[in-house]
């Protein structure tokens, strides 16, 4: 069943739409990538103008995302699609969103970069692009299974959001000992805490598209335990 | 994004150039025209045809409906019928005679008085025979009656113009003496021609002018009856069969062919066929309405079974799958549907064939319905003859009025055919396609 | 892959066992084969066909959907080169056993067909026409009260009520069809055959049969062929794919529809055939 994308419709500009669909969303995804990069870069750089920058850019990929919305509700009405072709629009759907999701958090990230870089470093702020370097990597791969229609990278993917969990408790653990130590810094390291959530949170989002992409490619959902650590005991 | 090849533009007619369009346009015009034409041209030289073969049957025979008769004055006797109304064995002949010599009481030659009694119809005294006797039983009193009595054939055709005394004596039946006695009987207003009922009602005759189709019509309305009753059960059976029930095997393949070749046996042969099996086999009674239709039923048996077959054939499938589908039986699916809307078809199949079979005379020579028969038959088994044969018989005899008795004979069945195909086509009309 | 290799319990695979539903099989085919003289028809087919239930048939054209339809109530023995091997039963009993009465057995399973074809005769003939020939009724009233009631279940008694003498052939399409249908419960079948009932029918008429549809699978078992897909999903609780002779996929339509374990099925049904 996993090469049924091989054979084409009969219907030409039925597979035409259908690719434009993945391709936008591809599109989507490599921007929140580059975003999240900027993001970081502009916390590492204590670079406020690209900080603001991502932000701005972050209508880019809402449009985008309605844009996908609007070619999903096309296909839907226009095509009455069934099986593989059903599963493929819909969640795209679903992606597009978790993916817009992605770029929101990376805008965050800058956004909190920009008031970081009034007050002093502060030593735990290495381990925000340590996170960071982790959930471009779980993008790229999500996104390349999601193109390649990879069934092992996405559930290779899914089981890694276990890293980033440990990575974000960890984090956690020094930013809490780091305030309690000096309190003066309790407002930078604050900021970072929000931002390791947020990269937290985009791990989350991605294990939910490598959850989509399973579905694309299986029919059915991913069992068993999503892989996470229990965040609120062991902090 | 399109990634497909544009098409090789197919050539147009909008590319040639506008006068070649328009001469391509008016040769069209031309030749259709002429098309229509030669249709035009074929269908009225058709009509031309059958209009010239009709009038010039209908000219030939109307005078046949027509009879010519003279007023005699005939005296009745109470002692030539008597008390219980039978007619007695008066001498009528004899009776008209005499009145025929009081209107010429010059005429004393024997010879010629001879020739003034033979303007009579030799029939003359047995019609006043049958006319004094119902007369008589309507209680009516002695003296003196007016009978209206038939002319001699040869004195009607005269009266008709058929004979012409241009012509020198020796060359006509109708003598100068003979002439001028019939100018004379015009004169005073004692001949006068009425409608010719004996055509109708009267049997075969060798003379003329007592000569009728009565006897032929019958014969032909009986063996049309016989015809219909053996043909129609057993070809519409034998489609059914055919048409429903038997295999596509072989076998069925060859009866089929046939059946078709059947169609295009020359009807002598059934005429032959008859002779040997019916007369001579199995001794059927000559010249009956029965062996003439069991030879004609062979004949048009072929037609029906065509005519039927492809009538089942149009019954749609869609039909008989409707009542199996519901649980009918194969019977009650032909029973109840196939055959109710095949009717019209067969119908129409059988009027034609028992029309081609009216006409029909070659077989029925053979099997003797060529015998001069005079009496009209009462029952199947009586000796007959039929409307074609009739025409045949009287196309052959030698008297001058034969020939416009035949002509009518013709109008008469001809109009028989049309009105029989007329029906053909109107069942047809209306019946057609009722799914 | 070991998550997709798991057998999940609401997938029916073909090939293997039957089926694991605890739905009762009405109609159940053995290993069919049908053929036409030389030509293999349908190739060695098992499927169960359940009570109450929809059960539609896809698939390419010449795929012997129609072929197999018709076997279930024998009218393939209309057809002289037709031959029929493997066993269909119809609550157990095998219908091509030499004592079943083929006449007999399609008044338990009746069929309504393409082409809208209701008898040359009235509207209140034609439904009477089956329950007469088969003594169902003993009176006129009680005839005249089966024809109402079938008219009436086909959805057809409102639109006709005042003209059930006139022909039946002078209604509407979609009104012939259903007079159709009216006529196959006029004999109480338990079970009625559709080939492609709606594919001579414009959009309206033919939610008004899938309506009807949807009404009669409550008291009646229905089999229906369909080339088209969306009709199949709509209409069926249980779908067959047939492809070149062959029951290439059975399941439930919402599986079939969603994730249908043969490539050959989802090929068909995303329109990847050619």
């Amino acid at each position: 069943m996993h090469n049924m994308e091989h054979t084409a419709h009969t219907v030409k500009s039925y597979d035409e739409e259908l690719a434009l669909l993945v391709n936008t969303i591809a599109h989507m995804g490599s921007l929140a990538e580059s975003q999240l990069t900027s993001a970081v870069q502009a916390v590492v750089w204590r670079d406020s103008d690209l900080a603001n920058h991502v932000v701005a850019s972050d209508s880019t990929i809402d449009e985008l995302e309605q844009e996908v919305h609007k070619q999903v509700m096309r296909l839907l009405a226009l095509r009455q699609p069934v099986a593989i072709d059903l599963r493929n629009i819909v969640i795209g759907l679903k992606i597009s969103s978790d993916l817009e999701r992605i770029a929101d958090y990376a805008a965050n990230l800058a956004k909190r970069a920009v008031v970081l870089n009034q007050l002093p470093t502060v030593k735990p702020v290495a381990g925000v692009p340590r996170m960071a370097r982790l959930a471009q990597e779980l993008i790229k791969d999500v996104l390349i299974a999601y193109v390649e229609r990879d069934e092992n990278k996405a559930v290779t993917t899914w089981k890694r959001d276990e890293e980033m969990d440990e990575m974000y408790i960890s984090l956690f653990r020094e930013l809490v000992t780091y305030m309690m130590e000096d309190p003066r810094t309790i407002t930078a390291c604050t900021h970072l805490m929000f931002m390791a959530k947020n990269i937290e949170r985009i791990g989350d989002h991605v294990t939910n598209i490598a959850e989509s992409i399973h579905f694309l490619i299986e029919g059915t959902l991913l069992r068993g335990r999503r892989p996470k650590q229990d965040v609120l005991a062991s902090a | 994004m399109n990634s497909r090849i544009p098409p090789t533009p197919l050539p147009s007619l909008s590319i040639q150039s506008t006068q070649c369009l328009r001469a391509r346009i008016r040769r069209r015009h031309v030749a259709e025209r002429r098309f229509r034409f030669y249709g035009f041209s074929a269908m009225v030289l058709t009509l031309a045809v059958l209009v010239l073969v009709f009038s010039f049957i209908l000219s030939k025979s109307y005078t046949a409906f027509q009879e010519n008769v003279l007023s005699l004055r005939i005296a009745i006797d109470s002692a030539m019928i008597d008390s219980k109304g039978n007619p007695l064995t008066a001498d009528y002949r004899e009776l008209i005679q005499k009145a025929v010599a009081g209107l010429f009481p010059a005429v004393t030659d024997r010879h010629d008085r001879h020739l003034l009694f033979s303007l009579i119809s030799e029939g003359a005294p047995y019609a006043l025979r049958a006319l004094v006797t119902r007369q008589r039983q309507q209680a009516k009193r002695d003296g003196n009656i007016i009978v209206d009595v038939l002319l001699s054939d040869e004195a009607d055709q005269f009266l008709k113009g058929h004979i012409t005394a241009h012509v020198s004596e020796k060359e006509r039946k109708i003598k100068d003496l003979q002439v001028t006695w019939l100018k004379e009987l015009q004169a005073r207003g004692l001949i006068h021609s009425r409608f010719n009922i004996t055509l109708f009602t009267a049997g075969d005759s060798r003379e003329p002018e007592l000569a009728g189709i009565l006897g032929a019509v019958t014969g032909s309305f009986y063996l049309v009856i016989v015809t219909l009753g053996l043909s129609f059960p057993v070809g519409v059976a034998s489609a059914v069969y055919l048409e429903e029930f038997a295999p596509r095997n072989r076998l069925t393949d060859m009866i089929e062919v046939n059946i078709n070749n059947l169609a295009a046996v020359p009807s002598v042969v059934f005429g032959l066929l008859g002779l040997a099996v019916f007369l001579n086999g199995l001794s059927f009674p000559r010249s009956a309405p029965l062996v003439g239709g069991f030879v004609l039923s062979l004949l048009i048996l072929p037609t029906i079974i065509l005519a039927a077959r492809a009538a089942l054939k149009a019954v749609p499938l869609s039909i008989r799958e409707a009542a199996l589908g519901i649980g009918a039986s194969k019977m009650q699916s032909i029973l109840h549907h196939v055959l109710p809307l095949a009717m019209p078809g067969i119908m129409t199949g059988t009027i034609l064939g028992l029309a081609h079979a009216l006409g029909e005379s070659a077989p029925l020579l053979m099997i003797g319905m060529v015998a001069f028969v005079v009496d009209t038959p009462v029952t199947l088994l009586d000796p007959a003859t039929v409307l074609p044969v009739q025409i045949y018989l009287w196309a052959d005899s030698p008297e001058r009025a034969f020939l416009e008795k035949t002509a009518a004979a013709i109008v008469v069945l001809l109009g028989f055919l049309i009105a029989m195909n007329t029906i053909a086509i109107m069942v047809r009309i209306k019946f057609e396609r009722r799914w | 892959m070991s998550l997709s290799s798991k057998k999940d319990a609401q997938r029916v695979s073909l090939g293997d066992s039957l089926l694991v539903e605890t739905a009762c099989a009405k109609l159940a085919a053995r290993n069919v084969n049908v053929f036409y003289g030389e030509k293999h028809a349908i190739k060695d087919v098992t499927l169960d066909i359940n009570c109450n239930e929809v059960t539609a048939l896809i698939g390419p054209s010449g795929c012997g959907k129609s072929t197999f339809l018709r076997c279930l109530n024998r009218m393939n023995d209309t057809i002289d080169t037709c031959r029929v091997t493997g066993t269909i039963t119809l609550d157990g009993e095998n219908i091509y056993a030499s004592k079943v009465d083929s006449v007999y057995l399609r008044t338990r399973v009746g069929m309504v067909f393409q082409k809208p074809n209701p008898f040359p005769k009235s509207i209140f003939e034609n439904v009477a026409y089956g329950p007469r020939i088969h003594g169902l009724t003993s009176s006129r009233s009680e005839l005249e009260s089966v024809v109402l009631t079938s008219l009436e279940r086909a959805g057809l008694l409102e639109e006709v009520r005042d003209r059930l003498h006139a022909s039946g052939i002078s209604l509407s399409g979609g009104q012939q069809q259903r007079l159709c249908i009216a006529r196959a419960i006029a004999v109480s079948p338990e079970v009625i055959l559709m080939d492609e009932p709606c594919s001579a029918l414009d959009p309206i008429a033919t939610a008004k049969i899938e309506e009807l549809i949807d009404e009669l699978q409550h008291n009646f078992t229905i089999v229906i062929v369909t080339h088209s897909m969306q009709q199949a999903a709509r209409v069926s609780q249980r779908t067959a794919f047939f492809h070149l002779g062959e029951l290439v996929e059975c399941g439930g339509t919402e599986q079939i529809f969603t994730n249908p374990v043969n490539r050959l099925t989802q090929g068909y049904i995303t329109g990847r055939f050619g």
